[in-house]
């Protein structure tokens, strides 16, 4: 543990948190202009969130404690997760806890949490999206955990620093397991993250709204935090697709401060590039029937599946 | 480029194609189906273009070029214009919804990896990811023509078949005979779509044929 793995850790946790509304307006700017919109400015998240932040407070009559703590629990989760991610660096002090499983773990409990307290107020919307999201859920982990057991069989840990070691030392190659993987890994991040084909973030129609069901009753400070936690969310997917499959300029330790440089700059153009090609992907996409969803989602768990089958032909095992 | 690197690219392509193989028994729209075979079989002309240039046999050219202009050109666009003529109905009728027919694509999988790894033991890991992959686009093709009722998705069900044979012919250096086999193949193909054709315009023109009719209505009355 070094001064710097610290100073780079805080600096990470404090990106992940702070680029993540840019990211989300970016999006939402991409489609507003693919739909020949002038759409808002893509700062236009971070209005929102401090506009919700100033409001008021207002809780239903029968919201429990559970109720209250949701949000924090929801935001610290999601956060913790990303901070754990290497985006620009591998050289952090958390990294030896940095694990996939947890990672898939933590994001389980935030899900969890915010499915009890769309539960908790009595709703009927609350229960419909909380229902459906536990379906996605079920479907989603499956195929996110057999990617990560694909990508272990494949590197032999389950750590992203050290897969991005090992990709960067070039011992995968061209891998076709690694393609599929990517696949199902982008599919269960369009699931988790409530994007379009599965979830449309920007609508409020009770036929189709999973997660905007859930949080209909939060308001202000809370109604931020998880908005917020929702935007930290599609930073994290974003920074672990783009470490794990393309860790191409990302700093690792040993490399000097020109390293750091180049991997801001690497992370920061994946990133967007990422950004770009998923609001080109929704404005393309129209949304799913939602008895199609185990469709979609059981498409990326057979995918992964093929991933790790694959590996078993070819020399990597 | 080294030579793993050149492999590797090759069973990238032959992924691609038995990614394309999956999504065809996901599609429930016959024009998506017929979409999706036109990738397929661009991918299938890549993986083939690829192989020439890695060989260095100019003769599976030819069969890029034939998968690249019949296939991903010429037979979706002659599907979809008999689907219209014909008023055939858009949607795809399954004899199997589809997640169990991905699950059963995923066990053929599974099948035709079992089946290659002991038979070809002393073969390298090369030629046994290429001949796996290649046998299981052939039994997802299979898979296809089961599980589908409509004549044009078991035409393209065969024809994703002839995919994955040519993808294992292509795979092998020295294979000969392989362009033969693609024409050969093509013809096949464009006789299963004339015969559906003038089967389809027989049907209709027994139902249309007035004179034809009012003796059925003199038997039924």
């Amino acid at each position: 543990m070094t001064l710097t793995s610290i100073l780079w850790q805080i600096m990470q946790t404090l990106i992940c948190l702070g680029a993540a509304p840019l990211v989300t307006g970016f999006v939402r700017f991409v489609k507003a202009r693919l739909n020949g919109r002038q759409g808002p400015s893509p700062l236009q998240p971070y209005r929102d969130l401090a506009r919700l932040l100033r409001k008021e407070l207002v809780l239903a009559e029968n919201a429990s404690w559970l109720f209250r703590i949701t949000p924090y629990l929801i935001f610290g989760f999601t956060w913790m997760a990303a901070s754990l991610v290497p985006s620009f660096t591998t050289n952090l002090v958390l990294i030896p806890t940095a694990d996939m499983i947890t990672l898939v773990a933590m994001l389980g409990a935030a899900r969890f949490m915010i499915a009890l307290a769309g539960l908790d107020v009595g709703t009927s919307f609350g229960g419909l999206g909380a229902s459906r999201e536990m379906m996605i859920a079920s479907l989603a982990e499956p195929a996110m955990l057999m990617t990560v057991f694909t990508l272990a069989l494949l590197t032999g840990t389950t750590s992203p620093a050290r897969i991005v070691d090992f990709v960067l030392a070039g011992g995968v190659g061209l891998q076709v397991s690694m393609g599929l993987a990517l696949v199902a890994m982008i599919l269960v991040a369009i699931a988790e993250n409530g994007r379009i084909p599965i979830d449309n973030p920007a609508t409020h129609l009770e036929l189709t709204m999973v997660h905007e069901a859930m949080v209909l009753e939060y308001s202000g400070r809370h109604l931020a935090l998880i908005e917020a936690a929702a935007m930290v969310r599609l930073m994290l997917y974003i920074s672990l697709i783009s470490c794990i499959f393309m860790p191409w300029g990302i700093s690792q330790s040993g490399k000097g401060l020109e390293g750091l440089v180049i991997g801001l700059f690497a992370y920061g153009f994946k990133v967007m590039t990422l950004a770009a090609l998923l609001g080109l992907f929704e404005t393309v996409i129209a949304k799913m029937r939602v008895f199609r969803y185990a469709d979609f989602l059981g498409g990326a768990l057979l995918l992964s599946l093929l991933a790790t089958l694959v590996l078993y032909v070819s020399e990597a095992v | 480029m080294d030579r793993a690197m050149q492999y590797d690219t090759a069973h990238l392509i032959g992924a691609m194609v038995l990614l394309f193989g999956f999504q065809l028994l996901y599609q429930r729209r016959i024009k998506s189906v017929l979409t999706t075979f036109a990738f397929q079989a661009g991918a299938l002309s890549i993986a083939a273009a690829w192989q020439a240039y890695i060989q260095n046999s100019p003769h599976l050219y030819v069969t890029a070029a034939i998968a690249l202009i019949f296939k991903a050109f010429f037979v979706p666009f002659a599907l979809n214009w008999l689907i219209k003529r014909l008023g055939i109905h858009r949607s795809v009728e399954t004899a199997l919804g589809v997640g169990p027919t991905m699950i059963i694509g995923v066990v053929l999988v599974a099948l035709s990896i079992m089946l290659v790894l002991p038979v070809t033991q002393g073969a390298t890991a090369l030629t046994r990811e290429n001949l796996a992959m290649a046998m299981s686009v052939v039994l997802l093709g299979l898979l296809m023509m089961i599980t589908r009722h409509n004549a044009v998705t078991q035409v393209v069900g065969f024809m994703a078949l002839e995919n994955g044979l040519i993808l294992a012919a292509v795979g092998v250096k020295g294979m000969p005979l392989v362009v033969e086999m693609s024409v050969a193949f093509s013809v096949l193909v464009a006789m299963i779509l004339f015969g559906i054709f003038f089967f389809r315009i027989r049907e209709r023109f027994d139902s249309l044929d007035l004179h034809y009719l009012e003796t059925v209505r003199g038997d039924r009355l």
